[in-house]
Order: C-alpha cells, then sequence, then structure tokens
C-alpha cells in the first residue's frame, strides 16, 4: 500500500507566541511536529509494518524549515519527506491542501491519507476534508480507532459527551487522526542517524502551478491575547471560601 | 439583505440551545433573512423556538437515503444543492463535533472559504475573528469569494429573540446517494453528560485528583451546577481522565460561561484551551501556582475538602 501523512511543523504548545506585527510571529521558538500528526503517522507506519510492500511517505507544505519535521517524520519511521516549500508561514487552507494533493499525485496513487484532525497553530481544521473532496475520496476524521479489512477501513470517531461512531469506508480514503488514536514511537538515536539518509525531496510550490484560489479566508492580523491579572485570591476555611465563593460568582461576575 | 442558512440540529424535535447563538449570528442584528436548515421530520415541531429566534424560513432537507443521519457525504452533498436552490450567500453553524465535521465537508465540496469557531462575524465586510495557537492569539481573517461557510464558537455569540412567522419548505435534494462511507454504530461513553466543547460551565481536574475514582468530586458538583467534568493533558495522559474530557491547545477549546480549574497549576497549552473562558476560577493549595495569576477568583486549598464543599452550599440538584 501507498500511504501518504499530511504533517506539519508548528511552534511548540509550551512555547508562548511572541507577535511581530502584522501576521508575523518570532519563529525562533522551538518547532515540533504538530502532536495530531503523531498519531497519524503512527498509524501508518502500524499498517506499513503489517501489510508487506507498503510505503509510508511524509508530505508538508511550509518554509525551508519544516524540513526538521519532516526529518522527525523520517526518524519515527516514514520512508520517505516531501516538502512543499512555500515562502510564508501561513497559507489559506484551500491553496495548502491544493499543492498536497498536487505532491501527492505527482508522486504515486494513494491508498490511505492519514493527516492530523487539526493543526495546534492555525485550528482551521479543513485540510483532510478538502484532500478529500479534491481527490474524490471518502473522508472520517477526529479518528481514535482504526482497523482494516477487506478493502474496508472501520473507525471509530469521537463525537460530543464521550459518545463515538463506528465508521466505515471504502478504500482509498483519507483519515484525520485524533489524540487516543495509538502511542506514537519515540525514535532512537540510531533512528535519527538513519533518517538523515533518507530521501528527502523539496519541491517548489510555485512550480506545481496549481491554480491560485479565489475563495479565500486571508489572514490580515493577529493580536496578542491578554491574560487576565491575578484574582481575587480567597484563603478560608473550605466551607467559608465556597460560600463567599457563590457569593461573587452570583453578585459580582453574575454568572450563576 | 443577504439569504444566510443555519445549520440546525435536534434531537426529537428538540433544537440543541447552541443552535440558538448561530441563528442570532446570522441574524446580524436585523441585516439578513434566515433559513434554518434541517434533515428529518422535525421541522414542525422545531418552529416554535426556530421562529422566536429570527428564522424566516424552514427549511426540511429530504433525500432518496431515508436515513441520511448515517451518511455524512449524503448530508454534505444535499446542503451543497439546498444552498444553491434556495440562493444562499452563506451557511452557518455551531463548530461543535458535528457542525465542524458537516461544515467542513459542505465549503470542501463547494471549494468555498470556511472559519470555524468563530469568535466574531463582521458579515457586511467579511471579516472574521478566531484564536489562533488556541487561546494564545487572536486572528482576524477576511473572507475573499463565496458563499462563507462558518461554524461558531459555542456559548460566544448570546441568543437573542426576535420573534417572526417562520414558514415551512421542504426540499428534496436530487442526490446520488453514495454508501463508499456509512455511520454503522453509535457507542455512548461511561463519561456521558455534556460535552466540554459545548458546556456553559466546566469544573476540570489536573493531575493533583490523583485517581480516575477521584474525579467523582468534579462530577458530583458538575451535577449540581449543570457543569461538564473537563481535565488537563497531565491529568489525561496519567489515565485519570478520557481523552474526550481534554481542556488545552491538544485537546479542546472552550469558552464557558465559568471555567473552574481544581488542582491544575496553569500550563501555557492548558491556558492556551480555556483563556477565552468569561470567568476562571482556581481551586489549588499551592499559593504560588502560575494559575492565581491569571484567574478571577482562587480559592487556597485542598481541593478534596474545597470541591465537596462547593458541592453542599450549591445545595440540591438545580434544573436549568
Amino acid at each position: 500500500m501507498k500511504i501518504y501523512v499530511c504533517i506539519k511543523h508548528v511552534p511548540d504548545t509550551a512555547a508562548n507566541i511572541r507577535l511581530l506585527g502584522g501576521t508575523a510571529f518570532d519563529e525562533t521558538v522551538k518547532f515540533i511536529m504538530n502532536p495530531y500528526d503523531e498519531y497519524a503517522l503512527e498509524q501508518a507506519l502500524q499498517i506499513r509494518d503489517k501489510e508487506g510492500g507498503s510505503e509510508v511517505i511524509a508530505v508538508t507544505v511550509g518554509k525551508e524549515s519544516a524540513a526538521a519535521t519532516l526529518r522527525s517524520a523520517l526518524a519515527m519511521g516514514a520512508d520517505r519527506g516531501i516538502l512543499v516549500k512555500t515562502d510564508t508561514y501561513f497559507t489559506d487552507s484551500l491553496e495548502t491542501s491544493r499543492l498536497l494533493q498536487k505532491a501527492i499525485d505527482i508522486d504515486g496513487s494513494p491508498d490511505l491519507i492519514f493527516t492530523g484532525k487539526q493543526s495546534v497553530d492555525t485550528e482551521g481544521m479543513q485540510i483532510p476534508f478538502r484532500l478529500a473532496a479534491l481527490f474524490d475520496l471518502p473522508v472520517v476524521v477526529n479518528v481514535m480507532a482504526f482497523s482494516m479489512a477487506g478493502g474496508m477501513v472501520t473507525v471509530e470517531r469521537e463525537m460530543e459527551g464521550d459518545v463515538r461512531e463506528v465508521i466505515e469506508m471504502s478504500i482509498p480514503c483519507i483519515v484525520g487522526a485524533a489524540k487516543g488514536l495509538n502511542r506514537p514511537r519515540c525514535p532512537t538515536l540510531p533512528d535519527m542517524m538513519k533518517a538523515k539518509k533518507k530521501e528527502l525531496k523539496v519541491v517548489n510550490g510555485a512550480d506545481l502551478q496549481i491554480p491560485k484560489p479565489i475563495q479565500t479566508v486571508e489572514l490580515l492580523e493577529l493580536q496578542p491575547v491578554p491574560d487576565r491579572g491575578r484574582g481575587r485570591i480567597l484563603k478560608d476555611s473550605p466551607e467559608n471560601m465556597a460560600d463567599e465563593l457563590l457569593r461573587l460568582l452570583r453578585d459580582e461576575a453574575k454568572v450563576l | 439583505m443577504a439569504r444566510i442558512g443555519v445549520l440546525i440540529e435536534e434531537k426529537g424535535g428538540e433544537v440543541k440551545k447552541t443552535n440558538l447563538g448561530a441563528l442570532t449570528a446570522a441574524r446580524q442584528g436585523a441585516a439578513n433573512e434566515v433559513y434554518a436548515l434541517l434533515f428529518g421530520d422535525h421541522a414542525e415541531a422545531c418552529r416554535e423556538v426556530l421562529q422566536s429566534y429570527g428564522t424566516e424560513k424552514i427549511v426540511a432537507i429530504k433525500t432518496p437515503e431515508p436515513k441520511p443521519s448515517s451518511f455524512p457525504e449524503v448530508q454534505a452533498a444535499a446542503l451543497c444543492l439546498a444552498m444553491d436552490a434556495l440562493c444562499l450567500d452563506a451557511l452557518f453553524g455551531v463548530a461543535g463535533q458535528y457542525g465542524k465535521d458537516m461544515l467542513a465537508r459542505v465549503a470542501s465540496l463547494k471549494g468555498a472559504p470556511l472559519v470555524l469557531d468563530c469568535l466574531e462575524i463582521d458579515f457586511s465586510s467579511g471579516i472574521i475573528k478566531k484564536s489562533h495557537f488556541s487561546g494564545k492569539t487572536t486572528a482576524t481573517l477576511r473572507l475573499n469569494g463565496g458563499p462563507w461557510i462558518l461554524g461558531i464558537r459555542p456559548n460566544i455569540f448570546p441568543d437573542i429573540v426576535d420573534p417572526r412567522k417562520a414558514e415551512i419548505l421542504t426540499y428534496e435534494a436530487p442526490i446520488q446517494v453514495s454508501k463508499r462511507m456509512a455511520i454503522r454504530e453509535i457507542k455512548h461513553g461511561a463519561a456521558g453528560g455534556p460535552d466540554v466543547s459545548e458546556a456553559e460551565i466546566i469544573i476540570s481536574g489536573g493531575r493533583p485528583l490523583g485517581s480516575a475514582e477521584n474525579f467523582k468530586i468534579l462530577r458530583d458538583c458538575a451535577a449540581v451546577l449543570g457543569a461538564a467534568v473537563g481535565a488537563s493533558r497531565a491529568a489525561v495522559d496519567a489515565g485519570f481522565a478520557a481523552h474526550a474530557m481534554q481542556v488545552g491547545q491538544t485537546g479542546k477549546t472552550v469558552s464557558p460561561r465559568l471555567y473552574i480549574a481544581c488542582g491544575i497549576s496553569g500550563s501555557v497549552q492548558h491556558f492556551a484551551g480555556m483563556k477565552t473562558s468569561k470567568i476562571i476560577v482556581a481551586v489549588n493549595n499551592d499559593a504560588d501556582a502560575p494559575i492565581f495569576g491569571k484567574c478571577d477568583y482562587g480559592l487556597l486549598g485542598d481541593l478534596f475538602e474545597t470541591v465537596p464543599a462547593l458541592t453542599r452550599a450549591l445545595g440540591p440538584v438545580r434544573s436549568k
């Protein structure tokens, strides 16, 4: 099977985002593979290890620096990587999905495409769906369990209030991974050394000549969200604190 | 005046409460004409509540597939056709688990601009605000082209009564039914209760809870508050709480009216997920916990004593 995994190079969730005006932010913070993409990649690797003759190809759209996250994917076990290089950090999701689709289409014919359920930076939650429309494939996102048999994939997706839906779809298809799907492996030092020798192809996004979308969501500006200040801290017996809190929530904050 | 479709989620004729905020957001004062779109046979049962929140037309969408709720692709294709047939300029919905999925399917089929988890919508200029990097930054976005597909963040848009007389239309979607994907079963998990992403009140626990069993003190308090129970990443990773309950940048981003964090010190990634809450209360026995520096009210004390005291003070279970 040819399994493609779309991954994204994003700032660590523990990092503070320092804004530099307009849409710029301090990109010297630590970057990681988008956490949900780790579950996507792990699932792909497990399938490859079971199904003979399979290949896992990690694909990303991003600036040159995103190659580091592709190397992490190769260290985890992906066979090859493709970086579709863009000049800007933020790209419209329709454009990103067209770039991914074109890059995958040139490379081969996918049996499965995995993505994370969303990225932790722009949180657009669009790429798996847009890819599905472009490839005309079925898609399920927010997947927490996966199995495959007889040309069909069975997944469980999380819905609200701890409800899960069991969904069947035919292969080829697209799966958006959520936390809980599996336990992503940690690469060892030898894995990392081996990853340096694996193929990492860099393609210029502009060379893919995708139609420039007109229907876009354009990022105009990023603004910081200030933290609220130090709250009113109560220190008393549990009973007194509980009574005082309820009074404050009812009379002052008016949220009860 | 634009014509806006609103994707309605109902169960047995009862419209989900967060949908009313979507109706209000779609109306934009009285600037737009609102079409409530729903699947199934409950249009009449939903009429009263929909029309009292400014709905002009209720559209019951029928498909050749008798049970479209089991076929997300069928629903999405039918919505696309309904939007064209009714000449809708935009489709609004609630960015809950169902809404996020369906709105993204519709936008992708149409190649249309989509923003989920909208915090502010200025429809006339096409300017939207939403969080980027969870709650760490706010992004200002401009929509180009159309139609626009917008999912509102639950609990951010107030629901405002605006009585109308709504007419019920039926739309038969002429679609080819594809069955390459189908929902086979619905499983109800142990956690139950309201979902954190749509709850108006959330009480969350961190690692100091110490075990899954100890989350009971939060569930007891949640029952009297009408709240959902959430958890920090540390508590989820320790196996004390289900993944579905995780609040934070790698869990759910929430905006409840009241967020009560118990034994949560307040990491950057946790704050990113709950910063847009209206009121944040922290319960912690560590006076130096960072969360006390970024909350509205703090209770310095042992959560195992403080939370039950709060539950008792709230009294018997209240009806909402």
